[in-house]
């Protein structure tokens, strides 16, 4: 089983990694999803695999360690409210700069007079 | 149990969603509302600084669970001095925003107020996991803070600075996640007694663990390899933003500072000073580039932002030293560099109002209004930025560089720190002589008035480096106590004996 578990972890960390280091927003997004799940499931196993344990002392004959549980429950909460946050500025993004470039690409290749100037403030 | 630890915390939060409710309310009630919120804050630091500069540690254990199974928060001298750090240059961010940045969105008061709840919890807790809850309340605060007002100008270094510290909170989770499962607690305090005594062949992994954590915050203080992301993002945030986030670098470098002297520090064994020999040359590398950055700057905004990387080399550079005389330089240099960093951004805003289409770009303009004013404005913190006498600035970095023992360090520091004092003098004269002194004729469509709150916010910002000056006698005392403090974390572990209060005591 822990083999199983750590593959897993390292194949969603390396999918995450690459395909966070891509230049268009989505990848980027779905990377970061991916890099997210590993880390849950990492975090998951801080407190060593168990089978057919309840995190109760006294309930069963063997018990697994609660904390983590807390602690992935936790970040799932986090990082799905990260998530959505960063879906709608990769819209945003895409709507501003007319592609969806990292960088905003178009911004970049052919720079307009003023173009990396913030808006006046309304007064 | 001292409940007023919550204070600061509280305070916030209430006054952030009072903010959500009144969403649709006049905007003067909001701004009346959120400021007396901001300004409780500060009254609530203000007595919590006094109240810790006794040196003892004070615990407030959540829901009354007995550290290290449950979350505490910890004022020590160091928590109270970046609470009250935060605070003031906050109330002086908040009034200026009363110039028309809050009107631009709906819960920009709100924001700012989550902003500081998560700052105020990083300060406070004493739970590594915890930390990790507060550097996402923050910044998710911060990403609205940082794209408000809109413009593509915003969005792409908005969506770079978001895309990092995500990678940056996952960095964070592996390593919390790898220390758990080593050491088997997250108290920062049971951290202190359990990793020096971890079994030689778990090692590598906690060592793995705590230079994964100093990436994390590197990436938070905007160390080289991790800092390209802040000069965009600084220069295109909205005035009072960019000023409120002098402090976001901060909390990297506080995080490196308690984590580092607490749990790897003298006393971790095998692990002790862990990362310190990296940190040191990168510090330095830092300094160096920022100033570069700063010669190269095409803009007032960007000049300021590329401050914040100088200021963030030389704290590192002295805090790698590892002494109680750097650290405690260190803090004062601190106090300096972010509430001057903050006014400057402040300025910089005026400066630019009043130029009409050239805004904050150093290109020859019609001749401002307020000429006098903001130059003089401009001189000081400029002076006291780049660390000039009679100011702040100059007497930080003497501290700092009296603090190095003779040594190979010692050669570095000082030439990288004086010739980047100097080049950086060199930047300030070169935006500020073109700015104020090389006017073209014609005049600005419409230069932005100076207000009195507005004026009174910035100016205040900048002359409190004259205050530090004034006042550098009790600060420094201050400053070498919480060194001290820092430096003998036997005494935060005691903090792990707290009574907790059972059902009988009086509160």
């Amino acid at each position: 089983m822990e083999i199983l578990f750590a593959l897993i972890i390292g194949t969603l960390t390396a999918s995450g990694v690459y395909l966070i280091l891509r230049a268009r927003t989505f990848p980027v997004v779905l990377g970061l999803t991916m890099l997210s799940y590993a880390v849950n499931l990492f975090l998951f196993s801080t407190g060593r695999l168990v089978t057919a344990g309840q995190p109760i002392i006294g309930s069963t004959e063997n018990y697994t360690d609660p904390l983590p549980q807390a602690l992935v429950l936790t970040a799932i909460v986090i990082g799905f409210a990260m998530t959505a946050f960063v879906v709608v500025l990769a819209l945003r993004s895409r709507a501003d700069t007319g592609d969806d470039h990292v960088d905003g690409q178009k911004e970049a290749l052919w720079p307009e007079p003023g173009a990396d100037k913030a808006p006046e403030e309304t007064r | 149990m001292n409940h007023w630890l919550t204070a600061p915390i509280l305070l916030p939060l209430l006054g952030g969603i009072l903010q959500i409710f009144l969403s649709f309310a006049p905007l003067g009630l909001r701004r009346t509302l959120g400021l007396a919120t901001t300004t409780l804050i500060l009254v609530v630091s203000i007595s919590l600084l006094l109240l810790a500069d006794d040196g003892t540690y004070r615990v407030y254990a959540l829901g009354n669970w007995a550290p290290p199974f449950g979350i505490v928060l910890v004022l020590d001298r160091l928590s109270a001095l970046m609470l009250f750090m935060t605070a003031l240059l906050a109330l002086f961010c908040h009034i200026y925003s009363t110039r028309g940045t809050d009107a631009q969105g709906r819960h920009f008061h709100a924001l700012f107020l989550f902003q500081l709840m998560g700052l105020n919890i990083a300060f406070l807790t004493g739970d590594l996991f915890n930390l990790f809850v507060a550097f996402e309340v923050l910044l998710i605060a911060s990403y609205g803070l940082l794209m408000h007002g809109g413009g593509t100008a915003r969005t792409v270094p908005g969506l770079h600075y978001v895309v990092l510290n995500l990678i940056g909170s996952s960095l964070f989770l592996i390593s919390v996640g790898l220390l758990y499962s080593v050491v088997g607690t997250l108290n920062m305090a049971d951290l202190a007694v359990k990793v020096p005594q971890v079994a030689p062949e778990d090692l590598p992994l906690v060592q793995a663990a705590g230079m994964m954590l100093l990436v994390v915050f590197a990436l938070k203080a905007a160390l080289l390899p991790l800092c390209f992301w802040l000069p965009k993002a600084y220069a295109n945030a909205t005035a009072p933003v960019a000023a409120l986030f002098a402090v976001m670098t901060k909390v990297g470098i506080y995080a490196i500072l308690r984590v580092y002297s607490l749990i790897f520090g003298d006393q971790a064994g095998p692990l002790a000073n862990l990362g310190m020999d990296w940190l040191f040359p990168l510090a330095l590398i830092t300094l160096a580039f920022g100033v570069i950055g700063a010669l190269g700057a095409d803009g007032l905004r960007k000049l300021v932002a590329w401050q914040v990387i100088i200021s963030v080399g030389t704290l590192l550079a002295a805090i790698s030293l590892h002494s109680e005389a750097s650290t405690s330089a260190a803090l004062f240099y601190l106090l300096n560099t972010t509430w001057v960093v903050g006014g400057l951004f402040l300025v910089t805003d005026l400066i630019a109002r009043q130029r009409g289409s050239a805004s904050d770009r150093i290109v020859t303009a019609p001749r401002m209004r307020s000429r006098t004013l903001l130059s003089v404005l401009f001189l000081i913190g400029a002076t006291a930025a780049a660390g000039l006498p009679p100011l702040s600035g100059f007497f930080a970095k003497v501290l700092i560089l009296e603090s190095v023992k003779p040594s190979a360090e010692m050669g570095w520091l000082w030439s990288v720190i004086l010739v980047g004092g100097f080049l950086s003098v060199v930047a300030y004269s070169r935006a500020g002589s073109i700015v104020f002194w090389r006017n073209v004729e014609g005049h600005v469509k419409d230069p932005g008035h100076l207000t009195l709150p507005v004026t009174v916010s910035a100016g205040a910002l900048i002359s409190l480096s004259l205050v530090i000056v004034a006042l550098a006698g009790p600060i420094s005392r201050y400053a070498d106590a919480t060194a001290e403090q820092l430096h003998t974390p036997s005494a935060y572990i005691e903090i792990l004996q707290t009574p907790v209060v059972s059902r009988g005591d009086s509160l």
